[in-house]
C-alpha cells in the first residue's frame, strides 16, 4: 500500500518486540522515598502530582524509606510474603495442571502478587472487593480455602459456580468478594454503585475494584470515575498497569501520553501512581486511599505500575509479540524477591526460612489439589448434575426452563448419558 | 379507587414502594428535582429526599452498573432510562451482568434491579424516541420483561417488579401514558378517566408477572398482543364485527403460554400483533409457540401485525404505525383462509 508512505497517523510502538532487546526506558521512575505523602483529607486538585510521580518505599537495597513507609510489624510482613509466595506456587501448580490437561484454562498473576495481597491486607474484611481475573491474591489473602478455588477450576461437584463459569472466575459471598465477569471492566462501575449504597446506608465499608490498564479503554472505566466523582463514593479504583493487554502494549490504552493515574484528577478524583511491585508502597497507598474513603474525603484512582511476567493466559504465547524474558529486565523487579530482601535486611527472615516456607506451601498446594480432585475432575467422576444448568437463572424456575430441562433429560437418556 | 393516568399510577407504585421499603431507591436522568421528563417521579424527591430519589449523569451504562452495585449491597434500585431508544449504552451491563449475576454466582449474589423505560411511537418522536426494543431483551436469558397497557396493570406490575428478586425491564408504552389509544390519531384523545382500567386502587396491590389478561373473550379469533396494540387490535376487530378474543400478555418473560394456547385451541385462529419491527421480533416467538402447541387446532395460518422493518420515520409516523387498517387486513386473511 503506497498510502503508508504518506500516512501521518501516529501509532504507539511497543518498546521491544521479539528479537529486540528489552527496553523499559519509557517507564517514569521516582527514587524511593522521594514522593511526599499528603494529608488524607487533601483535595484532589491540590495533589495532582501524585498521579504522575511514582510512590516507592523500598529502595534498591531493600530498605524502607520516606514518608509512605507504613511501619508494619515484621509479623505482618511475613504474612504478606507468605500470601504472595502461596499465590505464585498455586499459580505454578495450576499452570502445570492445565498443561497436563487437568483443567481447561488458567491465568497466572506472576509478578503482580503484591497488588492483590498488599491491597487486600490494607483493607478491612467488611470492604467489598470487585476483582478482575488476575487477582487470585485477593482470594488467598482473604483466606478462601485453596480447595474451594481448585474445585472451581475443576468445575467439579464442589465448584462454587456449579460448573457455569470459566476457571478463575471465583466469587465468595462470605468473603465479600464479588463474582468475576469475563467481560472487561464491567465490575468497575458496579463497585462504585456498591459504595454509593454503603454511603446511603451510612456504613463505613468501602468498595475496591481492579482492572487492567487495557480495560481502562472501556466506557465502564469512564462511568466508574464519573459516578465516583459525582457522588464522592467511598471506593478505591485500581488500574493494574502490567504494560500488556494480551499482545497490545499499554500505549494503545492511552498510556503513552500520560499516566493512567492522571485520569483521576481529570474527574476530580485523587490519582496515585505507585510502584506495584513494592509491597510496602502498595500497602501504604491503599491504606491512605481507604482512610480517604472512610472519612468521606472521596474516591481514589490508584495506578499500580507492574509487569505481567507470565503469559496473558494458558491460551497465549507472549514469545510471539514481546521480547524474550523481558520481565527479568523490568526496572521494578519482583515483588516477592523485594519483600524477602527487606525482611532479611530487618533480620526477620532468611534464605533457609524462605526455602522452608516454599516447601510447606508446595506441600499445602499439593495436598489441597489431592483433596479437590476427590470431588471430581474433568475426566473422572463424580460429575455435576447437568440439571444445574437450568437453576439460578431466576429465583424460581419459569415454565419454559422446566420444559427444556425435561427435554434435556430425555435427550440424555436417549443417548445413554443418564 | 381513584382516576389515574398511567404516569400517576406508576408514580403511585413508586411512592408506595419508597414508603414501605427503605431499600428502594430511584435513579435516573432528570428524575429527581425535576420529576422526570414524563413526570413519572414527580414529587417523590421532595417527599423522600435526594438520597432516595437520585439524579444521575447522562450515562445509561453507568446508571445500570451503579444500580447493579447498589443491589449487590442490599438495595432495590428502580432505574429510569429516559427513552428505551437510549438503553443501548447500558446493554452490556444488562445482558452480560444484570441477567447473569445470580446464575454465574450459583445464587450467592442476585441483583433485584428494575429498569423502567418509556417505549413505542405515536408521539412524533422520530426514530430516536419511538422504538420498541423489547424483543432484544426477551432474547437475553435471565431477565424478566414486562409491558403494561393500562394504569391499573402498570401500578400492580411495577410493584411486583420492584419486589421481585430478579431483574426486570419494565417497558412503558408512552402513547398510553395519558389515555387508551385505538390507533387513530385524528380522533380526539381519550383520557384514562373514561376507561375502567383508569380506576386505580390508591393502596398497595400486585399484578403477577407471567399472567396474561384476557381483555375481551371471543370465539372467532385470538389476538395475542401487548402494549399499545391492545387497544388498536380491539378497535379493529370491533370495526370488522369479528368476535375476537383479545389477550394482553402484560409480561413477555415469563410468558403465560397456557392462556395463549387455551385461547387458540378454542378459536382455531390466531393473530399476533406488536408495534416493534417484524423480522426476528417477539411476535416470531409467539408464532412458533402457537404453531408448536396448537398446530392441529388451527383453521388458518397465523397472521402477524407489526411495525415495518425500518427505523421509525418522523414524517411517516402513521404509515409506519401498525394501525387498525393493518390489523384489519390480518383479521381478514385469518378469517378467510380455509
Amino acid at each position: 500500500m503506497a498510502m503508508d508512505k504518506h500516512s501521518r497517523l501516529h501509532l504507539p510502538r511497543a518498546p521491544a518486540r521479539p528479537g529486540e532487546a528489552p527496553d523499559f526506558s519509557y517507564v517514569q521512575l521516582s527514587p524511593a522515598g522521594a514522593v511526599a505523602r499528603p494529608d488524607v483529607n487533601a483535595r484532589a486538585r491540590d495533589i495532582g502530582s501524585l498521579s504522575l510521580d511514582l510512590v516507592r518505599v523500598l529502595d534498591d537495597s531493600g530498605n524502607a524509606v520516606g514518608p509512605w513507609h507504613p511501619h508494619l510489624d515484621p509479623a505482618e510482613l511475613q504474612v504478606g510474603l507468605r500470601h504472595m509466595l502461596l499465590t505464585r506456587i498455586f499459580d505454578d501448580r495450576m499452570q502445570r495442571n492445565q498443561r497436563a490437561g487437568k483443567i481447561s484454562f488458567y491465568i497466572r498473576s506472576m509478578g503482580e502478587e503484591a497488588v492483590s495481597v498488599a491491597q487486600c491486607m490494607a483493607l478491612r474484611p467488611g470492604d467489598m472487593l470487585f476483582p478482575s481475573y488476575r487477582n487470585q491474591g485477593l482470594q488467598i489473602a482473604r483466606g478462601i480455602a485453596l480447595v474451594d478455588l481448585m474445585c472451581q477450576l475443576l468445575s467439579n461437584t464442589r465448584d462454587m459456580c456449579k460448573g457455569r463459569q470459566l476457571p478463575v472466575m471465583y466469587h465468595s459471598k462470605a468473603g465479600n468478594i464479588f463474582s468475576i465477569s469475563g467481560n472487561l471492566a464491567t465490575q468497575f462501575p458496579q463497585a462504585v454503585g456498591w459504595a454509593m449504597a454503603a454511603a446511603i446506608k451510612g456504613e463505613d465499608h468501602l468498595a475496591a475494584s481492579w482492572i487492567g490498564e487495557g480495560s481502562s479503554a472501556e466506557a465502564d472505566f469512564h462511568h466508574a470515575l464519573l459516578f465516583a466523582s459525582v457522588y464522592q463514593a467511598p471506593v478505591i479504583l485500581n488500574v493494574v498497569n502490567n504494560q500488556w493487554a494480551i499482545s497490545t502494549f499499554q500505549g494503545y490504552a492511552g498510556g503513552e501520553q500520560r499516566s493512567f493515574a492522571a485520569r483521576g484528577p481529570g474527574y476530580g478524583i485523587a490519582g496515585v501512581r505507585v510502584d506495584g511491585n513494592d509491597f510496602l508502597a502498595v500497602y501504604a497507598v491503599t491504606q491512605w486511599a481507604a482512610e480517604r474513603a472512610r472519612t468521606g474525603a472521596g474516591p481514589t484512582l490508584i495506578e499500580l505500575v507492574t509487569y505481567r511476567a507470565a503469559a496473558h493466559s494458558t491460551s497465549d504465547d507472549p514469545a510471539r509479540y514481546r521480547a524474550k524474558n523481558d520481565h527479568e529486565h523490568w526496572p521494578l523487579g519482583d515483588p516477592i524477591v523485594r519483600l524477602k530482601q527487606h525482611l532479611i535486611r530487618l533480620g526477620e527472615w532468611s534464605e533457609e526460612r524462605h526455602q522452608a516456607l516454599a516447601a510447606d506451601l508446595e506441600a499445602l498446594v499439593a495436598s489441597s489439589w489431592k483433596e479437590a480432585t476427590t470431588f471430581g475432575t474433568m475426566t473422572e467422576g463424580p460429575r455435576l448434575d447437568a440439571d444445574l444448568m437450568f437453576e439460578d437463572l431466576f429465583k424460581e424456575m419459569p415454565e419454559h426452563l422446566q420444559k427444556q430441562r425435561a427435554l434435556m433429560r430425555a435427550e440424555r437418556s436417549r443417548s445413554g448419558r443418564t | 379507587m381513584a382516576h389515574m393516568n398511567m404516569i400517576q399510577a406508576l408514580n403511585s407504585a413508586m411512592d408506595i414502594m419508597l414508603k414501605q421499603d427503605s431499600s428502594v431507591v430511584l435513579m435516573g436522568e432528570d428524575i429527581g428535582y425535576f420529576g422526570g421528563v414524563f413526570r413519572a417521579t414527580e414529587g417523590l424527591q421532595r417527599k423522600y429526599g435526594e438520597h432516595r430519589v437520585i439524579d444521575t449523569p447522562i450515562a445509561e451504562g453507568g446508571i445500570v452498573a451503579a444500580a447493579i452495585g447498589m443491589s449487590i449491597n442490599g438495595m432495590r434500585p428502580v432505574a429510569e432510562i429516559q427513552f428505551a431508544d437510549y438503553i443501548y449504552p447500558g446493554f452490556d451491563q444488562i445482558a452480560s451482568e444484570l441477567a447473569r449475576i445470580r446464575y454465574r454466582s450459583a445464587g450467592e449474589f442476585f441483583a433485584p434491579v428494575t429498569i423502567r423505560t418509556p417505549c413505542g411511537g405515536g408521539i412524533r418522536g422520530g426514530q430516536t424516541h419511538s422504538q420498541s426494543p423489547e424483543g432484544i431483551f426477551t432474547h437475553v436469558s435471565g431477565i424478566k420483561v414486562v409491558m403494561p397497557s393500562n394504569p391499573y396493570d402498570a401500578k400492580g406490575l411495577l410493584i411486583t417488579s420492584i419486589e421481585d428478586d430478579d431483574p426486570v425491564i419494565f417497558f412503558e408504552p408512552k402513547r398510553l401514558y395519558n389515555g387508551p389509544f385505538d390507533g387513530d390519531a385524528s380522533k380526539p384523545a381519550v383520557p384514562w378517566s373514561s376507561h375502567p382500567k383508569g380506576q386505580v386502587d390508591e393502596g398497595y396491590y400486585k399484578v403477577p408477572l407471567g399472567k396474561a389478561d384476557i381483555v375481551r373473550t371471543g370465539a372467532e379469533v385470538s389476538i395475542i398482543t401487548y402494549g399499545t396494540m391492545v387497544f388498536v387490535a380491539a378497535a379493529a376487530a370491533a370495526a370488522a364485527n369479528i368476535d375476537a378474543e383479545i389477550i394482553d400478555l402484560r409480561s413477555l418473560v415469563p410468558l403465560d403460554v397456557d392462556t395463549i394456547c387455551n385461547s387458540v385451541r378454542k378459536t382455531g385462529r390466531c393473530v399476533v400483533a406488536h408495534e416493534a419491527t417484524r423480522f426476528g421480533g417477539f411476535g416470531a416467538e409467539l408464532l412458533s409457540i402457537v404453531q408448536e402447541e396448537c398446530f392441529w387446532d388451527l383453521e388458518a395460518p397465523i397472521q402477524r401485525v407489526t411495525g415495518w422493518d425500518t427505523p421509525y420515520p418522523h414524517a411517516f409516523e402513521w404509515e409506519y404505525f401498525p394501525g387498525q387498517a393493518r390489523v384489519a387486513m390480518a383479521l381478514k386473511a385469518v378469517m378467510e383462509s380455509a
